[in-house]
């Protein structure tokens, strides 16, 4: 009562501030207009773009669907980049999700140390995507680099090994992305805490093995998890830059072009002119192509995903 | 007294694995910082092993020096600017939009939300080139505005999230009764919230320093002028050949370049391990 009365007494646009309705949009103003001004306007943008030719330095000339026709029918490096960025996020990211659940399963322990492993295990996520590491990256896989170094003193076949050749390249870029398992993992911690333990005590009583136990609770109930890290994990990889960009640039023959860099390539080419609307088209095409995987990673969900 | 000692020896194999598992893990990054010590002409002979037989602080003598004129001191400064003006800026706006999308009821709500969500889902990567055109009319090309402003309007939907959830298990009561003793919406979220989720914009603060920090592309794309370079930018451009570095100071100042981070990291170790799990449960 009290608090009404004194809202009567306010001016109107005082009044109407300390609504409850107005207060919401206050509070959302910021990403309001940062959404507008920094995705919904530079999209539109694009996507106008798109359907331009478009060299930054002349005027956007219309020419319909023609970039897009281009693309589809008429560019062989595009189909290569497409494909390539498909089988590095079709075989990366499953490898990281197993190795991330493998390690959460290792590291579910009750130890003191198990703080120190977990920071360890997680480190290389923390600052795999510097350019530090980029560079890194280049220095253990050369040919008289470290892990040459290291696998010849083992197999001698393998001193001065290219891992930088035509089939391995697109190899030093999956290491290295299943080599940041870290966030999936803790993701993965601690949804295997939450799993009562009063299944297992059940288990146990029915004389279920620990492999079998693995088998009926665990792995069913954390697929929503499993299901969770795939998704973004995905995403990630098809829309993986910098990285692919510094230590291999695509090199050799366009076996590790990756599509992000296909299309910075087209954007700011090295030599020539730049063709922004084609390059536009191509985000489009990106943002439709990882849509569409999302969709159909959440048409699979029913199929195997335990919802408890 | 069998059983106990199989379970020491299976405790004893625990570790011996995980700590070997650990030891191939941060095995790069240590080659990397203890390759810095030794002197350049050795690294690449001596790649195989870890440890310097001849310790020297060379590379990061020579390595500091940098490049046309500026020394990685500036480029420090730069990243330090960028990366702690964008990050207050997202702390600020993705705590207002996580209030009011947690505990206020107005139109458009739902809608708002899904927006947030979508954000999660439109990395940088995708909008790099539209982004890249609309700055250009905006003449922010060759300023910092790209690399700090946008983070001024709650744009990563990860920090919205994150601090929703935290504000999510904050009990509503207190709220309430700070309507009732008479508090506005503004003053319960500076007086009642804000101290509260401290927790979350700690994580927060360390995800997007550690993330700004990194941010390579951005800086390829909006900065042109030798001084502006943070280190992310300036370190690709110093380990190409032709700067007339060589592998030994490349290596020092790659290290140095991740020592705020990992040092970050090890400080705030629980609060992010914490916000990865709550975020990434709730996703």
């Amino acid at each position: 009562m009290s608090t009404k009365a004194i809202k009567r007494e306010r001016a109107p646009f005082q009044a109407w501030l300390q609504k409850e309705s107005t207060a919401g949009l206050v509070f959302s103003l910021p990403f309001i207009v940062g959404f507008l001004m920094f995705m919904a306007i530079p999209m539109g943008l694009s996507l106008y773009y798109s359907f331009c030719k478009y060299d930054i330095q002349t005027a956007p000339q219309w020419i319909g669907l023609d970039n897009y026709v281009k693309i589809f029918t008429n560019d062989k490096i595009f189909s290569k980049a497409l494909g390539v960025t498909c089988y590095f996020a079709l075989v990366g990211t499953p490898l990281k999700v197993i190795f991330a659940l493998i390690v959460a399963l290792i590291l579910n322990h009750k130890s003191k140390a198990i703080g120190l492993y977990r920071a360890v295990y997680y480190l290389p996520s923390i600052i795999g995507g510097s350019v530090a590491v980029a560079i890194l990256w280049r220095r253990i896989f050369e040919s008289n680099g470290t892990l040459n170094a290291i696998l010849s003193t083992v197999f001698p076949g393998m001193a001065g090994y290219n891992w930088f050749s035509e089939g391995p390249a697109i190899w030093v870029l999956i290491i290295l992305t299943v080599w940041q398992f870290g966030s999936s993992m803790l993701i993965f911690l601690s949804s295997l805490k939450q799993i009562p333990r009063e299944l297992y005590e059940a288990a146990d009583v029915d004389g279920a093995t620990k492999f079998h136990q693995f088998w009926t609770v665990t792995l069913p109930l954390l697929t929503p998890t499993i299901f969770f890290n795939l998704v973004q994990q995905t995403i990630n990889s098809f829309l993986a830059f910098t990285q692919s960009k510094l230590i291999t640039n695509g090199a050799p023959r366009n076996s590790t072009l990756f599509y992000t860099v296909y299309q910075y390539n087209k954007a700011f080419p090295s030599a020539g002119k730049s063709q922004m609307g084609y390059a536009s088209a191509l985000a489009w095409i990106m943002l439709l192509i990882v849509s569409l995987v999302t969709i159909l990673l959440f048409w699979t969900r029913k199929k195997w995903v335990y919802d408890g | 007294m069998s059983r106990m000692t199989s379970k020491k020896i299976k405790t004893v194999v625990f570790h011996v694995l995980v700590a070997f598992g650990g030891l191939i893990m941060i095995y790069p990054l240590l080659w990397m910082a203890l390759s810095s010590f030794k002197p350049t002409d050795q690294v690449l002979p001596t790649s195989g092993q870890l440890i310097p037989a001849q310790w020297t602080l060379d590379n990061y003598v020579n390595g500091w020096k940098g490049f046309m004129g500026y020394t990685f001191g500036t480029f420090f400064l730069n990243s330090f600017f960028i990366s702690f003006t964008a990050t207050f800026g997202t702390l600020v706006s993705s705590a207002f939009v996580a209030f009011a999308l947690q505990r206020l009821k107005f139109k458009g709500k739902k809608l708002l939300f899904t927006l947030v969500l979508s954000t999660m889902m439109l990395p940088a990567q995708i909008l790099m080139i539209p982004q890249f055109m609309w700055y250009r009319h905006l003449n922010w090309v060759g300023t910092y505005y790209p690399m700090i402003l946008p983070y001024f309007f709650a744009i990563q939907g990860f920090f919205v999230y994150l601090i929703m959830n935290f504000i999510g298990g904050i009990p509503k009561d207190l709220d309430e009764s700070a309507k009732i003793d008479g508090c506005t919406y503004y003053g319960t979220f500076f007086r009642i919230i804000l101290p509260l989720i401290v927790p979350a914009l700690v994580t927060s603060a360390i995800f997007s320093f550690i993330w700004r920090w990194d941010d390579y592309l951005s800086a390829l794309l909006y900065v042109n002028r030798a001084n502006m370079r943070p280190v992310a930018l300036a370190l690709q451009l110093f380990s190409d050949p032709s700067s007339g570095s060589d592998i030994g100071s490349t290596l020092a100042m790659s290290t140095l370049s991740i020592v705020p981070a990992t040092i970050i990291f090890l400080i705030f170790q629980k609060s992010l391990v914490e916000g990865i799990a709550t975020t990434g449960i709730k996703g």
